[in-house]
């Protein structure tokens, strides 16, 4: 699985990045995580408002944290 | 509309407490809980309320309406969509390539990036708790005329060059956006006033605690004489003040209320707030990505003497409370 995370490196991009890290480690996912920072990047996937999340290049949210519990279920689709 | 709150509360201090109305600690006291109670009230419905209409206003919706509009119409809509769309400043760099490269206007948008910060529902709630529903009212008027004359003379002025060149050549993504029902609005709503008292609440609670304080000892006299209604410095000094610290509105509601606790002039205090929220530093250099320095600073002088003449006309429109 290829797992994106969108932030410039606001404080709440981390926090989804962390959140995404916990959350595939304990659904036990084997996910190529990356975070990406650079701007151009982040406007080529449509997104407007950071942190956002894309999951083999589809955009799933953006501009919001979801709880642990939502982004399992979002990895678990 | 707290009446009954203030009687509970008197209740509270007289009965449970044991304290005189009439002693300054009583008083402080009743100030406290009346004050940390009601503006919890207030900020938990506004942010509610807010933020469900906000579920309908993605910025890809806001971009998407915004095309269609040009010339004043466009930037008192853009200027309107900056209060319902949910953006933080650390999303202001993509949002304004998202705007730039669906073709809107410079003027549109920053109409929107003005607007946006200045009126928002933490602002509205301290001013309805505090002065009533015409004052807010007059806030939130006052922001969003900002917001169109503001994007009115950067569009006037013509500095598109005055963007970075590379956002001209950026394409944007499509993306689906998120089709949320009403549970889930619901949700997103909650999780914001969440989220928002979670963040602020000891920095609340700190204000509060000091204007009570200040409400039962300290001689408002003093504050009033050097930043009260009646200093005409007091308005461009708060506002030039506020601008390297960063803060969003919530932060500065403990800072405002306290302020106008001690007899300092509302539209200083409100000045303050708005120059926090829309002028501050850290923004700037996020927004330095995209614009140039000639641009900001434009920009800035702008945001600043409306933020400035606003502060003057609320300090006319109201003496201070003392």
């Amino acid at each position: 699985m290829e797992i994106k995370v969108l932030g410039p490196g606001c404080k709440k991009c981390q926090s989804l990045d962390k959140l995404v890290r916990e959350a595939t480690s304990e659904l036990n996912i084997q996910a190529n995580i990356e975070k990406v920072e650079d701007i151009p990047a982040i406007v080529q996937y449509g997104v407007m408002t950071t942190p956002g999340l894309v999951v083999d290049g589809k955009v799933k949210f953006s501009g919001r944290v979801p709880s642990k519990d939502k982004i399992k279920k979002i990895l678990s689709e | 509309m707290f009446i009954w709150l203030d009687q509970l509360m008197q209740l509270l201090v007289t009965n449970v407490f044991g304290l005189s109305m009439d002693t300054r600690l009583g008083s402080s006291v009743h100030f406290f809980f009346y004050d940390t109670i009601k503006i919890i009230i207030l900020l938990g419905i506004m942010i509610f309320a807010i933020s469900y209409i906000r579920s309908y206003f993605p910025p890809e919706r806001t971009k998407k309406i915004l095309t269609r509009f040009n010339g004043l119409k466009g930037n008192f809509m853009a200027s309107l969509l900056g209060i319902v769309t949910p953006f933080c400043s650390c999303s202001s760099v993509p949002l304004f390539i998202g705007f730039v490269e669906a073709g809107i206007p410079l003027g549109l948008t920053f109409s929107f990036l003005i607007t946006s910060p200045i009126v928002n529902e933490a602002a509205f709630a301290i001013l309805l708790g505090t002065f009533g529903f015409k004052i807010a009212t007059i806030y939130v008027v006052s922001g969003v005329l900002l917001g169109v004359l503001g994007g009115v003379i950067i569009g006037k002025l013509k500095m598109e060059k005055e963007v970075e060149e590379y956002v001209y050549q950026l394409k944007m993504g499509e993306s689906e956006v998120e089709q949320l029902n009403h549970k889930e609005r619901v949700n997103f709503a909650l999780e914001n006033v969440k989220d928002i008292v979670k963040r602020i609440w000891l920095f609340l609670l700190i204000g509060i605690g000091l204007g009570a304080a200040i409400h039962g000892y300290a001689p408002a006299a003093l504050l009033a004489k050097y930043a009260g209604p009646d200093n005409p410095f007091a308005v461009l000094v708060s506002t030039v003040l506020a601008i390297p610290l960063y803060s969003n509105a919530l932060g500065t509601i403990p800072i405002a209320e306290a302020l106008i606790n001690k007899g300092v002039g509302i539209g200083t205090a409100l000045s303050f707030m708005m120059a926090t929220t829309a002028l501050s530093a850290p923004e700037m250099i996020l927004l330095r990505k995209v614009i140039k320095p000639k641009l900001i600073a434009t920009f800035v002088v702008i945001t600043g003497i409306g933020i400035v003449i606003v502060g003057y006309l609320f300090n006319f429109l109201i003496n201070p409370i003392a």
